[in-house]
């Protein structure tokens, strides 16, 4: 199918993009990398009478260090997150996950911000964003708002965005030392959005962990934040944890069924998932944190795919 | 009369300046106003990658883009791989030596594809190849020569694309 018609405005400024909105009665729609928006159109699912293209506004596309942590502009192609060093050194769930996201093609187009703005219930960015505990800043006509990434997103497709506001910049602060972190997906075939994907990030103090942040995809409206697991993860033997994290896991979700995955199946993988990422996010802590022995051993005990 | 708007883009090394519609697909451009029909349109919705073009040397679903945006860029088709027409360019020669299509309606994304894949790693493992190959289908499942044919570009090409 085609898209239906629209008027299409391709500002050059944050500004002129933000006072097509505001004078667009919120029947505007803004266009990013275009990899999810454009489908819409071409099925007619979508059909904004304005469509505001930001791919013209040099400002909202870097990677920066700012703050001890990292700032990415919503216009940043997701293949330049996946091409970046400071990524690959600095945000080790990014630099994983972000190769999940569809396929090269879609990567070169598609943006961190568009990603995020879109919210689709299975897709990466979202998780990664609540596990690494993003501040999104948003810009509208009542000036700039930053918000927690857990409070962005709201639900199906759903954020906190208003029809009159971008979502400008993303920061993601340092990730502590000793943290070790994994991102674990499964889907029927490469680079569709996942039946269930799971971020997990971790940290060692003294041999025990001492902070934890799972986030799964695909098992809910939005990212779904494991915080019993996490609860169960921190402190004390690690090695009598790892069942019980998975379990709680299991119980915090209630997926939906679809043509794709039982309810049933996608909570066995979610547990599942969970188990060897938790395992592998603490392998990565170790290399750190080498005086870790208990983990180390505990590791040592347990079988990879319990 | 619908709002059309001037675009002026290079394809395939020529420029060619027309007045679309804000709605025309890169895809539809390609084939309708330029006639370049290599390009394949198979799904429409950025699954099937038949339609995959470089856009300023990046792939990218050319129907997931609308006309307006390819504005000022440059656009290589599969009709832009060749140097000549009497000689093929050494992906396409290694997908004809491998026999890495059957119906060739995928081919052209697949070569737009792999051209790509070799620019960014001149030398892929099997995993890298499927991984990078993953995101265009073909209906013939003749999925085992086009990684041999990618196998064999990159050999032959070292790289150098």
């Amino acid at each position: 199918m085609k898209p239906p018609s629209f008027e299409y405005v391709a500002p050059r400024t944050l500004d002129e993009a933000l006072e097509a909105l505001a004078t667009s009665n919120g029947e505007a729609k803004i266009l990013a990398g275009g990899q999810s928006l454009i489908p819409l159109l071409n099925f007619r699912l979508a059909r904004p009478r304005l469509l505001v293209d930001l791919n013209r506004i040099p400002e909202l596309g870097y990677i920066d260090d700012r703050d001890g942590g990292l700032a990415i502009g919503a216009m940043t192609r997701d293949a330049a997150v996946e091409r970046e060093p400071l990524v690959r050194e600095r945000m080790p769930l990014l630099d994983e996950a972000i190769r999940w996201v569809g396929h090269a093609a879609i990567r070169a187009r598609g943006t961190v911000g568009g990603n995020l703005a879109h919210a689709d219930p299975a897709a990466e960015l979202p998780a990664v964003a609540v596990c690494l505990g993003a501040e999104l800043t948003i810009a509208g006509p009542r000036g700039r708002r930053t918000l927690a990434a857990e409070d962005f997103f709201q639900g199906y497709l759903t954020t906190a965005l208003q029809p009159d506001e971008i979502l400008v910049d993303v920061w993601l602060p340092a990730v502590a030392p000793s943290t070790g972190q994994a991102w674990l997906e499964f889907a029927r075939r490469h680079g569709d959005f996942a039946l269930v994907g799971v971020a997990v990030s971790l940290t060692l103090d003294r041999g025990e962990v001492s902070n934890a942040c799972i986030v799964l995809t695909g098992v809910g409206g939005k990212p779904v934040r494991a915080r019993a697991a996490e609860t169960v993860l921190v402190g004390g033997q690690i090695e009598d944890r790892m069942t019980p994290a998975a379990d709680a896991v299991r119980g915090a979700i209630d997926p939906d069924a679809d043509i794709h995955a039982s309810k049933e199946y996608r909570t066995h993988l979610a547990g599942v998932l969970t188990q060897r990422a938790i395992h592998t996010a603490l392998e990565r802590a170790l290399a750190q944190d080498p005086s870790a022995l208990d983990v180390r051993r505990a590791l040592e005990r347990m079988s990879r795919y319990a | 009369m619908p709002d059309r708007r001037m675009v002026s883009v290079i394809v395939n090394g020529r420029g060619v300046e027309r007045a679309v519609e804000p709605r025309l697909l890169l895809s539809d451009f390609l084939r309708h106003e330029l006639g370049l029909t290599g390009t394949h349109v198979g799904c429409e919705h950025g699954v099937c990658g038949a339609c995959t073009v470089l856009v300023d040397d990046q792939p990218a679903r050319s129907c997931l883009m609308l006309t307006v945006q390819a504005d000022g860029a440059s656009v290589t088709t599969v009709e832009g791989l060749a140097s000549s027409p009497e000689k093929l360019h050494p992906v396409q020669q290694a997908f004809w030596d491998a026999h890495g299509l059957q119906c060739g309606f995928c081919t052209a994304g697949m070569l737009i594809t792999t051209v790509a894949l070799l620019r960014e790693h001149g030398a892929p493992s099997d995993a890298d190849i499927r991984a990078a190959l993953s995101g265009n289908l073909c209906r013939c499942t003749g999925y085992q020569n086009i990684v041999k044919a990618v196998r064999l570009a990159a050999e032959r090409t070292n790289g150098r694309v």
